[in-house]
């Protein structure tokens, strides 16, 4: 009982040394909630004009939810960052020759990590407000959306320590920041897989990233596109299955590649 | 207080080290002398539970590394190149952090915080983040983070690389401190000079093993103490010159042709000084240059592990 309070506690302390890295240097965390905003704003007015939303209905309405998605999925390379920099410069070695939970890193940062999408994800929402998007199902039908979104959030967290252990490169982190670009368009995000040659739509629509977006549209009650295969049809509970899927290779990956530090 | 028993790593093909045994009391300076990849880190990885040895067996402050890791973290302290501190934050925030996840309450840690910021100079370092502070401040902080529990055995792995004089004689002064108030320290370096400083015992480590082990005197006069360089004006008058520096050595002495240098280990400074440069003059020899030196990190290993330098026997 004792472990687990001072693995709670532990793990407060590491996410709370997040937070004063953002009392410390708000730029880069200000920069980093305003740019899902920018893309909002860009795609909602720069190119919204030209985009048909499949079966009628506003554009923005069909693209918050893309980028409330998208916005967690950004999420990954601040994991990757934050955990390969404190291996890096030692952090973590130190943390690791201290009578403290060995938990508690990984803890803490999923709890920083979590507080910082849930912020970026409130500042999307007021933002999606202000354009003119709405959120039309219940209150409960709304805060399931939310759930979903955070719970897409939570596996690439495992995801993002996987990478940020296993290639410990700074440099690494760049080609991350570039490959998510074409995985968040390779989706249901901007626009429909039907629009997309045939092979490309199907890849978009097993993209995980589909079936959270499609899922917090119906949810939302935004227009999106029906599409009729399988996996658009169960977007709910793909939305769920997917993340659970990521959670239960790279959690176990993580772990492994957590104890080789000490191999 | 520090005890190890045939200690064994490998990273793949790699061997780090090859059964390396280790005795340090408490109290005493235990220095591991070795250039760079001769397995001192490796050694100091698993000392602090950070890795596991392939072989063998350690034991810190009673504990042993591999059975009782938590009881080993609890008695310890880690400085040096694979320990640090969080760069965006103040002293004190991280003292306070790490004072924390010792679990001290929050009032303890921030005590302590601030009475270890006094004790190493950084109490007027106020709210400046560690990355603006110089290489000494960084390793000071490292030091009074490592302090935080006031360890019985404290780690330091090359705690002077990359520093100043200034920063350096810093660290030096405060490793000094804590050694006359008790504390167990095995310290990890490439300068000799730095063991001898501070080490009550040396152990030289090469290829994973140790070489050769003893108080720094002891090493120091098996490889004849200090050297005497003598630096000629013509090239030709190598062999000569070097023949009479043997002779007032007492000691076989090196020659390096290219820097027309006649090297000889001597056992009383002065004397010896004074004896060689009236020998050299009587036998009319144009000298450019004399001086007298510590012998250097890479003599003692041609020393140790087999010199094949040209020697003129005394």
């Amino acid at each position: 009982m004792t472990a687990l309070r001072w693995a709670v506690a532990d793990g407060w302390q590491v996410t709370r040394r997040d937070l004063l890295h953002w009392a410390r240097q708000p730029a880069p965390v200000i920069v980093g909630l305003l740019f899902p905003v920018l893309l909002v704003l860009m795609f909602g007015y720069l190119f919204g004009g030209a985009m048909v939303v499949p079966g009628g209905g506003d554009y923005k309405e069909f693209l918050l939810p893309g980028m409330f998605a998208m916005t967690m999925a950004f999420g990954l390379e601040a994991t990757m960052i934050a955990v390969s920099t404190d291996v890096q410069r030692g952090v973590t070695d130190r943390f690791r020759s201290m009578p403290m939970a060995p938990s508690a890193v990984v803890v803490g940062r999923c709890g920083a990590d979590l507080l910082n999408s849930a912020a970026a994800l409130a500042v999307m929402l007021g933002c999606g407000l202000l354009v003119g998007w709405q959120a039309h199902g219940g209150s409960g039908a709304t805060l399931a959306a939310i759930g979903l979104l955070l719970w897409l959030r939570f596996a690439l967290l495992w995801l993002g320590i996987y990478l940020g252990l296993a290639v410990r490169n700074p440099e690494a982190v760049a080609a991350v920041q570039i490959l998510i670009w074409p995985v968040g368009f390779l989706a249901n995000t901007f626009v429909a897989p039907e629009t997309m040659p045939g092979w490309l739509g199907t890849v978009a629509e097993w993209n995980p990233l589909s079936s959270t977006v499609a899922a917090t549209r119906e949810l939302f009650g935004n227009p999106g596109w029906g599409g009729e295969s399988w996996v658009a049809q169960h977007a709910t509970l793909m939305a769920v299955a997917w993340p659970l899927a990521i959670v239960s290779v790279f959690f176990p990956l993580s772990v492994r590649c957590y104890q080789k530090l000490s191999r | 207080m520090i005890i190890t028993e045939g200690l064994r790593k490998r990273f793949g093909e790699r061997t780090a080290l090859d059964g390396v045994d280790l005795d340090v009391a408490a109290g005493t300076v235990c220095g591991l002398l070795g250039p760079n990849g001769t397995g001192k880190t490796t050694a100091v990885r698993i000392l602090t539970t950070l890795l596991r040895a392939d072989g063998g067996r350690a034991e810190v402050a009673g504990f042993d590394v591999a059975r009782e890791p938590g009881e080993v973290r609890r008695s310890i302290g880690l400085v040096g190149q694979h320990a640090a501190v969080d760069e965006a934050l103040s002293a004190h925030q991280n003292l306070e952090l790490f004072g924390r996840l010792y679990h001290l309450g929050k009032a303890m840690a921030r005590a302590r915080a601030r009475e270890l910021l006094d004790r190493f100079a950084l109490a007027d370092t106020g709210s400046k983040a560690v990355k603006q502070f110089s290489g000494g401040m960084r390793r000071r902080l490292d030091l009074a983070a490592s302090l935080i529990l006031a360890p019985r055995v404290l780690f330091l792995d090359e705690p002077t690389t990359g520093l100043d004089p200034r920063g350096r004689n810093e660290v030096w002064a405060a490793v000094r401190a804590l050694v006359a108030d008790g504390t167990t320290v095995l310290l990890t370096t490439q300068y000799l000079e730095e063991a001898d400083q501070l080490a009550d015992r040396i152990s030289v480590l090469d290829h994973g093993r140790v070489i050769a082990e003893g108080t720094p005197a002891a090493l120091k006069s098996d490889l004849g103490g200090d050297r005497l360089d003598v630096v000629l004006h013509d090239a030709a008058d190598l062999d000569r010159a070097a023949a009479v520096l043997a002779r007032v050595a007492g000691a076989a002495a090196e020659t390096d042709p290219d820097a027309r240098r006649i090297s000889a280990p001597v056992r009383d400074r002065v004397s010896s000084l004074a004896d060689a440069a009236r020998a050299l003059r009587d036998a009319e020899l144009s000298i450019a240059d004399v001086a007298l030196r510590r012998p250097t990190l890479d003599e003692v290993f041609l020393h140790l592990t087999g010199p094949d330098t040209k020697k003129v026997p005394a």
